[in-house]
């Protein structure tokens, strides 16, 4: 199922407007979205808390009522429905699994609510929630209670139970925050591998980078209410509107100089780096990938070397530079590519596409050479 | 090891001995009393042990109305005050504006002193030669009544009193249920809701089974509670409960003890004996039927 969204807006209103509490500033949380989520993909919605992933969610799915503008799923408006007519499933960030029923109950009791012509017999719904336990391999555990599963098996049952009707449309808020470092890896795979065999437009939210990166189809990178940058993980990674998104996706971060280009040249400090076509002399925010430094003796970049570690296939190189705005530059290569650095100054040349320019004042992208 | 027990053994001293001399040993010498026959408390000597007091109390006319009067009022009170209870708090927690008031309102009645209360309660239904309390001005609006509340029949002295309870016993439950059901997540409700549950069944379904602990609890105390009436029936009718047929088990057996029939500690031992009896068969009924039914 396709989904539009148009001019959405979510404006919280100021509290302690009637004298209760403590006055406030009204909040747009949600602020004129547009755009559109193709039919069948798994969307990322990815910003720093606060920035107003969570309350989109709900408002496509129906929990919160936007101020002003217009949600379509396919070419129905469905702004004004109520969440149960969306045909929306959601999986909380805490799961939200009724402790007192079981495993199976669990998955059944929205089949339970159905009215009418879509009313099941007892047995299709045990069928069905057999049938979509075993898609996420939960099968086994339809009798247990959900405190006695583990935080993954948890998860999948709460998958299982919003996958139960097929829904048009899967909302996961925060699906992996409350998993260990390898589960998670673990589960983002499985969400990718359910979202892939049922084709459910699937839209989840988190603040990590690397999740939305390594499972997303698209992404839509957020900040304070407002829409930076919609696009596949690595259009965005390789060509950042702004100083946000440069900053927000990538890990190791990227690193931050300040700089000025002089006669079509970008200076780090007093040495020229990098030739910058097509950009008048000014200040300059200049940024570099880790992968962008590439070790050399002849290099036009010097830093000071701090520490050299290696991490079994890729090393970085961890040095120091007045101009950085992090106290440390990390560059990561490959481990074989061994350098003959030490100690003291290490030199870089850097690799064009992997530096982007940006304004000093607006953090809006300066364009140079052929991009 | 060894000196571990041991200290745990002296910081619990100071609890048993409170415990013993004023829960334990009472409790022993109250079952040692209730087959002490003839037991006469100024020269403590009796005439045989045996099962006699238990025969007399359980063929006293006094005693037996008491013990109907009792169950009626349990079996009244504790549905009726635990059921409006909840449909308060549900109500209370579904409001916004004047939340804070409507709960004062309804916890006024827990700090209000127990006599006091009965003076209201005169007010608005005691009949004297200048009116008819409030009640039977309501009931002449519908061409019924008068009815003598206080002095008059069975059933309507029955009634003022079960009344009574639940209005005292209420406000304590609203307060344990209306902080049970804000500490239910909300995510449940709100799980519940996209999934296109209805009202009545987010009700049953989730709020019921999260808040049974609570509701238990009040249940088994509620129980427990109206076995023990005694105070609320002096408020309402004074302190000569057998002539108005108002009487308590906990009322006979004080009664028994100090009354003006009193001085008869072997027969009040074996009442009390029998409420002890009756309440651990209810409780136990109670812990029995949770096990299904609370979600802990």
């Amino acid at each position: 199922m396709k989904i539009v969204l148009e001019n959405l807006t979510k404006t919280f209103p100021a509290r302690g407007s009637h004298g209760l509490g403590k006055k406030s500033d009204a909040v747009t949380a949600v602020n004129n979205f547009n755009f559109e989520i193709p039919d069948g993909k798994l969307i990322g919605l990815l910003g720093p808390s606060g920035c107003g992933k969570s309350t989109t969610l709900n408002l496509i799915c129906g929990l919160q009522a936007p101020t002003s503008g217009k949600i379509f799923f396919g070419d129905d408006d469905v702004t004004k429905l109520p969440p149960e007519n969306r045909g929306v499933g959601l999986v909380f960030q805490n799961y939200a699994l009724y402790p007192h029923l079981t495993v199976r109950q669990n998955i059944i009791f929205p089949l339970e609510n159905l009215k009418g012509k879509d009313k099941l017999t007892k047995a299709q719904m045990n069928e069905k929630a057999l049938a979509i336990a075993k898609l996420v391999q939960i099968d086994a555990l339809m009798d247990r209670k959900p405190a006695e599963l583990s935080g993954g098996q948890q998860q999948r049952v709460a998958i299982a139970r919003a996958l139960v009707k097929m829904p048009r449309v899967l909302l996961l808020d925060e699906p992996l925050s409350n998993l260990d470092a390898r589960l998670r890896l673990q589960t983002r795979e499985e969400i990718k591998r359910i979202q892939k065999e049922t084709g459910i437009t699937t839209i989840f939210v988190t603040h990590d980078q690397e999740e939305a990166m390594s499972i997303s189809d698209m992404i839509v990178v957020m900040k304070d209410g407002i829409i930076q940058q919609i696009g596949a993980p690595q259009e965005v990674y390789d060509d950042p509107i702004n100083l946000f998104v440069a900053k927000f996706l990538g890990t190791p971060p990227i690193s931050v100089f300040s700089a000025h280009v002089k006669n079509e040249k970008l200076y780090i400090g007093d040495e020229a780096v990098l030739d910058v076509k097509g950009v008048c002399d000014r200040e300059v925010v200049a940024t570099v990938r880790p992968e962008g430094f590439d070790p050399d003796e002849q290099g036009v970049f010097s830093c000071a070397l701090e520490r050299v570690e290696v991490m079994g296939r890729d090393m970085s190189i961890v040095s120091t530079h007045p101009a950085c705005e992090a106290p440390v530059i990390r560059a990561i290569i490959n481990s074989e590519d061994l350098p003959r650095v030490t100690s003291g100054t290490v030199r870089f040349n850097l690799k064009p596409g992997k530096v982007f320019l940006f304004d000093s004042e607006s953090g809006e992208r300066i364009a140079f050479g052929d991009k | 090891m060894e000196t571990k027990t041991w200290k745990a053994w002296i910081y619990l001293l100071p609890a048993i001995l409170f415990l013993g001399v004023f829960m334990v040993y009472p409790l022993i010498d109250v079952f040692i009393y209730s087959f002490e026959e003839g037991y006469n408390s100024a020269s403590q000597t009796y005439f045989d042990i045996g099962a006699y007091n238990y025969s007399y109390v359980l063929h006293d006319p006094y005693f037996l109305q008491a013990l109907k009067n009792t169950f009626i009022l349990v079996i009244i009170t504790v549905p009726v005050s635990t059921g409006l209870a909840l449909l308060i708090s549900v109500g209370l927690s579904s409001i916004e504006k004047l939340r804070d008031l409507y709960q004062t309102v309804y916890f006024l009645p827990y700090v209000t002193n127990t006599l006091a209360v009965g003076l209201v309660f005169m007010i608005l239904f005691k009949q004297t030669p200048y009116s008819d309390g409030l009640v039977n001005l309501f009931l002449s609006w519908f061409n019924a009544g008068p009815v003598d509340f206080i002095d008059g029949p069975y059933w309507a002295k029955m009634f003022v009193l079960c009344f009574y309870t639940v209005w005292v016993v209420m406000p304590f439950k609203i307060l344990i249920l209306t902080s049970a059901l804000a500490s239910v997540n909300r995510d449940y409700y709100s799980a519940a809701r996209v999934d296109g549950t209805s009202k009545w069944r987010i009700f049953r379904k989730i709020t019921l089974p999260m808040i049974s602990p609570m509701l238990f609890y009040l249940i088994i105390t509620g129980f427990i509670g109206a076995f023990k009436a005694y105070s609320d029936a002096v408020a309402l009718f004074g302190t000569n409960l057998n002539a108005a047929e108002m009487n308590t088990i906990v009322g006979y057996i004080y009664d028994m003890l100090y009354g003006d029939s009193g001085g008869y500690p072997s027969y009040a031992s074996a009442a009390a004996i029998i409420l002890f009896a009756i309440v651990l068969t209810i409780t136990c009924i109670n812990l029995l039927v949770s096990k299904k039914q609370v979600h802990h």
